[in-house]
């Protein structure tokens, strides 16, 4: 079942257009990743789901509920994790987290357990006491999903969760993130401009200037790259070259000392490969193709050209709300 | 409206305040310097035919004043909230916007009154004689004040956006709603001009009523300017107006 369905939606501000004719799907548990640059309009579309901001045109449901019509029900049914800190530093990690739990109606009887328990589910019971003007980031990072959690959300929105943090932090959060799903029976619906990030999604929209240009999981997009590319060492490269052409029908090609082909999977092929040429080869390698290969392929640049158009882009928006 | 969701955003104030003493010292201090300095060097200039000295005089705008300070400065924390995102995190929750204004108006109308009522302990100090009766009544006209200005703080706050605008609202509607609110001289000793300004002023109305119930005469120079009954009517009425402009502009502006 799709926990959240986008039809054609467009939202502008002024003379830009900065969510483009946007339509996708949602099954429930699962992670959905919404990835693009800056500027591509990740944030305006998270908006209009989270009910901050009314679409220009088009229709997003949640749950069922639509987002302009039943925004009392959405928010219900949705946490979100801000790309900047919404935390209140001068409280303690547990009082935000009550603080929470009050304002989405979370049963009295149940509101301590919950939030002993989701503090638990971040590793930060320990710390429940102290100011959060004392965490890390990474800490605030934690303790902003745990408090999305508080209320049982069916979804579960992540807007950029790992900007500025470092790498450890970063690598434990996506960790803990793959988690969720399973653990909460939530779906998670995130963006990103880190390619290595989407790979733990299990669908991935690709947007740029507001306009989808690919939807799939991590592989099937990967696929539409072309595949893995295999790189043999051998101590003849010549005949093995020969060898494999012959018998696999592969474009063999020689660069630095080593053979190298693609193929649709690298895996079953370098067994099979092996087992012909085995006596010659001295080292095997395989590459994969990266998301941000996808990303190139599609737009012809990479996403971490932070492209000045793209923060221009944002900085328009921003000014035009606060006119607005 | 709901209650849970006014319940907090009043408990997260209140225990912030409590944390902050520095907040409440600096709170308190203002009026006392007002009261102590500026209204002993005063009292001698001012000639007290009335049988009340002008310190006495202005005690009842130093309760105004302070109720004026914290109430604002309880409202522009909404400015606070938005520069550092906290804001964010209640205008996704499913409350309602109503909620919101109620619940930081009246967190602005607790403080504020907890204030006032320290200030207001300092009564024999000053040669008063309070009843009871009295220091109930000056304490409930102190909260239904506080939470008109409150409410109207909540109002400005939703024009700005960060707080660089605190010192414009400090300088050109803070201080001049004090020097026009009968506080530090009666209204109708005013040119006419400021007379009408005055009367324009919501805190004018919350002095006056304190003056009614804190002085035992009606006429002469330093008596209210106002009827008791009007005073009441004006609080009521622009509290309600206020907290319906502010729901109004957070439901636009977020």
């Amino acid at each position: 079942m799709s926990i959240i369905k986008v039809e054609n939606l467009v939202k502008r501000f002024g003379a830009i257009t900065a969510v483009n004719d946007v339509s996708f799907e949602v099954e429930e548990g699962t992670i959905f990743g919404f990835l693009g640059p800056n500027g591509a309009g990740k944030t305006t579309t998270i908006n209009i789901l989270c009910t901050l901001l009314a679409p220009t045109s088009g229709k997003a449901f949640i749950a069922g509920h639509d987002c302009t019509k039943e925004s009392a029900e959405v928010r219900k049914a949705i946490g979100i994790v801000f790309q900047d800190t919404t935390l209140d530093k001068d409280l303690t990690a547990r009082e935000n987290l009550i603080f929470h739990a009050y304002l989405y109606n979370v049963a009295k009887d149940k509101m301590q357990q919950r939030v002993d328990d989701v503090l638990r589910f971040v590793d930060l019971y320990s710390r429940k006491d102290d100011l959060v003007k004392k965490f890390s980031g990474g800490m605030k990072r934690r303790l902003e999903v745990a408090r999305g959690m508080i209320h049982w959300p069916r979804v579960l929105f992540l807007d950029e969760p790992t900007l500025g943090l470092d790498p450890q932090s970063r690598t434990n959060l996506w960790e803990f993130i793959a988690e969720l799903p399973e653990k909460n029976k939530v779906t998670i619906f995130m963006t990103t401009h880190y390619m290595e990030e989407a790979e733990v999604c299990d669908r991935i929209a690709i947007i740029d200037n507001g306009k989808i240009i690919a939807m799939g999981t991590p592989n099937e997009l990967k696929k539409a790259v072309g595949g893995d590319v295999i790189y043999i060492k051998t101590t003849d490269n010549a005949s093995a070259k020969n060898e494999i052409e012959r018998l696999f029908k592969f474009n063999v090609a020689e660069k630095e000392s080593e053979i190298y082909m693609t193929c649709g999977m690298g895996d079953t092929c370098i067994p099979e490969i092996i087992n012909t040429i085995g006596e010659k080869v001295i080292s095997v390698r395989l590459q994969r193709p990266t998301l941000n290969d996808v990303f190139l392929k599609l737009t012809g640049k990479t996403i971490r050209e932070e492209t000045s158009s793209g923060d221009d882009i944002k900085d328009f928006v921003r000014a035009y709300r606060k006119r607005h | 409206m709901e209650f849970n969701a006014i319940y907090v955003i009043v408990a997260r104030e209140f225990k912030k305040f409590i944390r902050e003493r520095s907040r409440l010292f600096s709170a308190i201090a203002r009026p006392l310097l007002w009261l102590f300095i500026v209204g002993a060097g005063l009292s001698r200039l001012v000639p007290s035919d009335t049988g009340v000295s002008y310190t006495q005089f202005i005690f009842p705008g130093i309760l105004g004043m302070t109720i004026l300070f914290s109430s604002i400065f309880s409202s522009i924390s909404i400015i606070w909230d938005k520069e550092f995102g906290f804001m964010k995190e209640i205008l996704v929750a499913p409350v309602s916007r109503l909620s919101i204004v109620v619940g930081k108006a009246l967190s602005g109308t607790i403080v504020s009154t907890i204030q006032a009522a320290i200030i207001l302990a300092l009564f024999p100090i000053l040669g008063f004689n309070l009843s009871v009766m009295q220091i109930i009544a000056v304490i409930l006209i102190c909260a239904f004040t506080s939470f008109s200005i409150s409410a109207f703080g909540i109002v400005l706050a939703t024009f700005y956006e960060s707080y660089e605008s605190f010192s414009v609202i400090m300088n050109f509607i803070v201080m001049p709603m004090f020097f026009l609110s009968g506080a530090m001289y009666p209204v109708k000793l005013l040119p006419e001009i400021l007379q009408i300004c005055a009367k324009i002023n919501p805190l004018t109305y919350g002095i006056d009523a304190m003056k009614h119930v804190i002085f035992k005469f009606e006429t002469g120079p330093m008596s209210p300017d106002i009827p008791l009954i009007i005073d009441a009517a004006v609080i009521i009425i622009t509290s309600v107006i206020f907290v319906l402009i502010a729901g109004r502009a957070f439901e636009r502006k977020g």
